[in-house]
């Protein structure tokens, strides 16, 4: 059987004054049905850009997809139609953002907004439609929804909104989930809330987990799979427990040490050096003027994926010595 | 010098700009020399009244018989003369008004404030017309009318101009030197806040030329030269029959003004370059 | 009290302020024309004596102090007396009045035809941006801009009116008493195509203008991803989700726009014979009449203060993060 979703060789560029730049290279991971994978990167490490590619949504003018497949049950989305594709957004795919106050129309009320998916894929209006979305509210903990549907995204606390857009998301019953950020804008105490909600009706309704994240913790708690990305290229992946105990790339273990000394309230253990710039990225591996194992060959090739363990992958030369 | 370099390589990178540029010179070369190349009076009475363009009147005559190129040439003169003099009588009360505002705020910012939006506030062609009616037409009434209602947006540009400049450090540097209120403002922040303010009073040329055409156009004109407005009212009388007497004043005050918006167009491309990356 | 009355009730207040202020530049334009009522008075009745002149001023109050004479125009103003045309021999204030209702219409008609097309025209740009279209609509809005509008009146009078014949040139109504009012109003619509369409063909080019730009910025903005997201067409997320959120700042503008509207269609009645203000105005400066000027000029700028108001209603109406308080 195949996975639910699998992405090969996805590359996504921007072209701009100063040259091609390569947001997304060559990257491929697969979510099977009910999982949860992670995508983790640091900001500009293309994870963002990844996650709006699979379902075509990087807006006109911000990049564009220059190769790979994107194969949702053996569908491939970069190559349907326009109208096809609509028929897969919001309805197989439910997808939430980092910012539920910017994700939100703010001059539509919110149960307008839910209704509209409705509408749109099963063709629900009226009261039946208006029943649904009171029971989707409900179903994402959403108090007194009868009167929260008829208000407006201003009227609503962060927590609440990102509720809505779960509700909007997984109106559909969608087979996948693509949570960008879910949690980044919300305070600490909601963000464990929303979090296990995002758990609990993954089990109920059978979903995978798209979730993309630069927090470590929330990858612990949630995902069985971990890809990690660093300049727009993968460089690890492998289950969680075997990436957050044994990271076998350097740079991997760099941001599991930085985790690990913030939990401690102690001083950022940085990974020295920055992201290289995207336009003036090195001829090796991008991570090699960083990297304290970095040798000759790190400066001179790029370092290809290689199996190093069961179902754990890397791609670094000297990933036996990390 | 490589400052205005820099400007007319910006500047020309704007075709559209740079045809507007070509067109309104030409105006500009027929207002100055038309009169001597093509010397008619155009009050006199020369042929029959209401031909059509001929080899002898180029663009006929109107209901008097007068010559209308030669009304054309006379009305460029008036048109930009009125244009150009009340948008820089405007600027300057504008510049003013908005930089007093600006700089001291408080008190002062808002008696100034209140008046620039009452006149923003009420009709302003109503306004100029009842200004040129009350003190009868003249070329000084009109300018000075289209001035009375043109100065409020440049004061709201440059107020907002000052604002934004008058805490930054140079400024507290200059005050700390003791500099007094006046240098500081005309001589330190005035140039930083110029540029977008020569767009303004650039496209108000425009304007104040559509105003001016449009109250000659109701007869508030000086009844001593003859307007590209004035020709069209009179045109208008005959519109049934001769058409055209009215097309042509209409279709160069059409032409002058989107030079005038082009040339503005382009001095903001120029003058105020955003960085388009991607 | 509901708090969009409390609203209306507060703005209605600032009212006052401006009045008192177009009030007090009426009564200096008045004092600082040359000649006063008595000269005018005296010159229309072809010469008369010193004495008699010299009457007149005294019972028009016009030897008393200036600052006495503002407090007596003041009060007159308190009571709705906008003084006298001697011209037509009418309180300036009636006459005023009869003239507004037409000269509303021409301007509400402009203003939907500016906004409708505006919008549509706006977001067709936005979504067909950088296309052909996208630079048809933006040459066509440089050159309508460029158009005196009376001006373009004239020349749709030359085509529709002479040329082809299709709509009249001029007036509001046929003269016919025996029409029925569907008829009537039938009647008042042909004749309100030309002005209402000279008068707002510049506004649809700036709202267009603007329009556009408003729609390309929210274009870019989060929930028109979620949108996307969520299956929905590019035709639907332009108007359903982009179009209100893109109209707010163009209802911003198009408030301040009133005045200058309102000047504009003075013009475009002078030519098309339209019976509101702008006749009036007309009228008042072939006689000379300048206390009926000065009343259009306060009347005028009380209905721009009044309109502004309603437009900051259905700015309200458009935003619901906006509570009018």
């Amino acid at each position: 059987m195949t996975a639910l979703l699998q992405v090969e060789g996805l590359s996504v560029h921007f072209d701009t004054v100063r040259g091609v730049v390569r947001a997304v290279e060559d990257l491929s991971f697969a979510v099977e049905r009910g999982q949860t994978v992670a995508l983790v990167g640091e900001s500009g490490s293309g994870k963002s850009t990844a996650a709006l590619s699979l379902l075509r949504l990087l807006p006109p003018g911000a990049g564009r997809i220059a190769g790979g497949r994107v194969l949702l049950d053996g569908r491939d989305l970069l190559a349907l139609p326009a109208r096809d594709l609509r028929q897969v957004r919001g309805a197989a795919v439910g997808m939430i953002f980092q910012d539920p106050m910017m994700a939100l129309n703010p001059v539509h009320t919110v149960g307008r907004q839910i209704a509209e998916t409705l509408h749109h894929h099963l063709g629900q209006r009226g009261a039946a439609a208006e029943a649904r979305v009171v029971e989707l509210l409900r179903r994402v903990q959403v108090p007194a929804p009868e009167q929260r549907m008829r208000q407006y995204p201003h009227n609503l606390s962060g927590g609440m909104r990102q509720r809505v857009m779960m509700a909007m998301a997984l109106a559909c019953r969608p087979s996948l989930l693509i949570a960008d950020e879910p949690t980044t804008a919300l305070d600490v105490t909601v963000q464990a809330q929303v979090l296990s909600l995002i758990d609990e009706l993954k089990a109920e309704l059978g979903m995978a987990v798209l979730l993309i994240t630069h927090d470590l913790g929330v990858v612990w708690e949630t995902a069985q799979r971990v890809v990690v990305l660093y300049a727009g290229r993968k460089v690890e992946e492998g289950p969680v427990t075997e990436i957050l105990t044994r990271p076998r790339h350097p740079y991997t273990a760099g941001l599991l040490r930085a985790a690990e000394w913030r939990e401690d309230g102690g001083r950022l253990a940085e990974i020295p050096g920055s992201v290289p710039s995207p336009h003036a990225m090195p001829p090796g591996c991008a991570f090699a003027p960083r990297c304290p194992l970095a040798d000759d060959r790190c400066r001179a090739a790029i370092p290809p994926i290689r199996p190093i363990g069961p179902a754990h992958t890397a791609a670094c030369f000297r990933a036996e010595a990390a | 010098m490589s400052g205005l370099a820099l400007f007319w390589r910006r500047f020309r990178r704007n075709t559209a700009a740079v045809g507007g540029l070509v067109v309104l010179l030409l105006i500009v070369g027929a207002a100055v020399f038309g009169p001597v190349l093509h010397p008619v009076d155009p009050f006199d009475m020369l042929g029959r009244p209401t031909q059509p363009p001929s080899a002898r009147f180029l663009l006929g005559t109107d209901v008097s018989g007068r010559d209308i190129l030669a009304g054309l040439l006379h009305g460029a003169r008036v048109s930009l003369v009125v244009g150009i003099v009340a948008s820089l009588a405007a600027t300057v009360v504008g510049l003013l008004v908005g930089a007093v505002a600006g700089y001291y705020g408080g008190v002062i910012d808002n008696l100034l404030m209140r008046a620039t939006d009452f006149f923003l506030t009420i009709p302003s062609f109503v306004l100029a017309i009842v200004i040129v009616a009350i003190f009868q037409p003249s070329i000084f009434t009109v300018t000075a009318a289209i001035a009375t209602v043109s100065w409020p947006s440049v004061a709201r540009l440059v107020r907002g101009e000052f604002i934004a400049q008058r805490d930054r450090d140079y400024v507290r540097a200059c005050r700390a030197l003791g500099m007094r209120d006046w240098e500081i403002i005309l001589r330190q922040i005035l140039p930083n806040a110029l540029p977008p303010v020569i767009v303004v009073s650039s496209l108000m040329v425009a304007t104040a030329i559509l105003t001016e055409s449009g109250l000659s156009f109701l007869g508030l004109s000086d009844p001593d030269v003859v307007s590209w407005g004035y020709q069209i009212g009179v045109g208008r009388s005959v519109l049934r029959v001769a058409w055209w007497m009215s097309a042509i004043p209409g279709v160069t005050i059409l032409v002058t003004v989107l030079a005038i918006n082009l040339v503005g167009e382009g001095l903001n491309d120029a003058l105020n370059p955003r960085v388009q990356q991607r | 009290m509901p708090p969009t009355l409390a609203f209306l009730a507060r703005r209605l207040l600032q009212l006052g302020p401006v009045v008192l202020a177009i009030a007090a530049l009426n009564f200096a334009l008045l004092h600082m024309a040359p000649g006063d009522v008595a000269d005018i008075i005296a010159a229309s009745s072809g010469g008369a004596p010193v004495e008699f002149v010299e009457e007149l001023r005294r019972n028009f109050g016009l030897d008393r102090p200036l600052w006495e004479q503002f407090l007596v125009f003041l009060g007159r103003l308190l009571v709705l007396d906008l003084g006298w045309s001697h011209i037509q021999q009418a309180p300036v204030l009636e006459l005023v009045m009869e003239r507004v209702p037409a000269t509303l219409l021409l301007m509400l008609a402009a203003i939907l035809v500016a906004v409708a097309a505006g919008m549509l025209l706006g977001i067709l740009a936005a979504m067909r941006h950088r296309s052909w279209i996208d630079a048809v609509l933006s040459i066509l809005a440089l050159v309508v801009y460029a158009t005196p509008q009376f001006w373009l009146g004239l020349m749709l009078i030359v085509l529709f009116s002479v040329t082809l014949g299709i709509l009249p040139s001029g007036g509001m109504m046929t003269i016919a008493t025996d029409l029925s009012w569907s008829a009537r109003a039938l009647d008042i619509a042909r004749h309100l195509v030309l002005p209402s369409l000279t008068l707002g063909l510049f506004y649809v080019a700036l709202y267009t203008r603007l329009m556009r730009a408003s729609m390309l910025e929210v274009f870019t903005l989060d929930f028109i991803t979620t949108a996307r997201a969520k299956g929905l067409s590019e035709t639907r997320i332009s108007f359903v989700h982009a179009a209100r959120n893109a109209l707010l700042p163009v209802v911003t503008l198009a408030g301040v726009q009133i005045g200058h509207i309102l000047g504009g269609s003075i013009l475009v009645e002078t030519v098309f014979g339209w019976p509101g203000l702008g006749r009036l105005v007309f009228d008042a400066l072939l006689q000379r009449d300048l206390p009926l000027l000065l009343g259009v000029l306060l009347v005028s700028s009380v209905v721009v203060v009044l309109v502004n108001l309603l437009v900051d209603l259905v700015y309200g109406l458009l935003d619901p993060r906006i509570v009018q308080r």
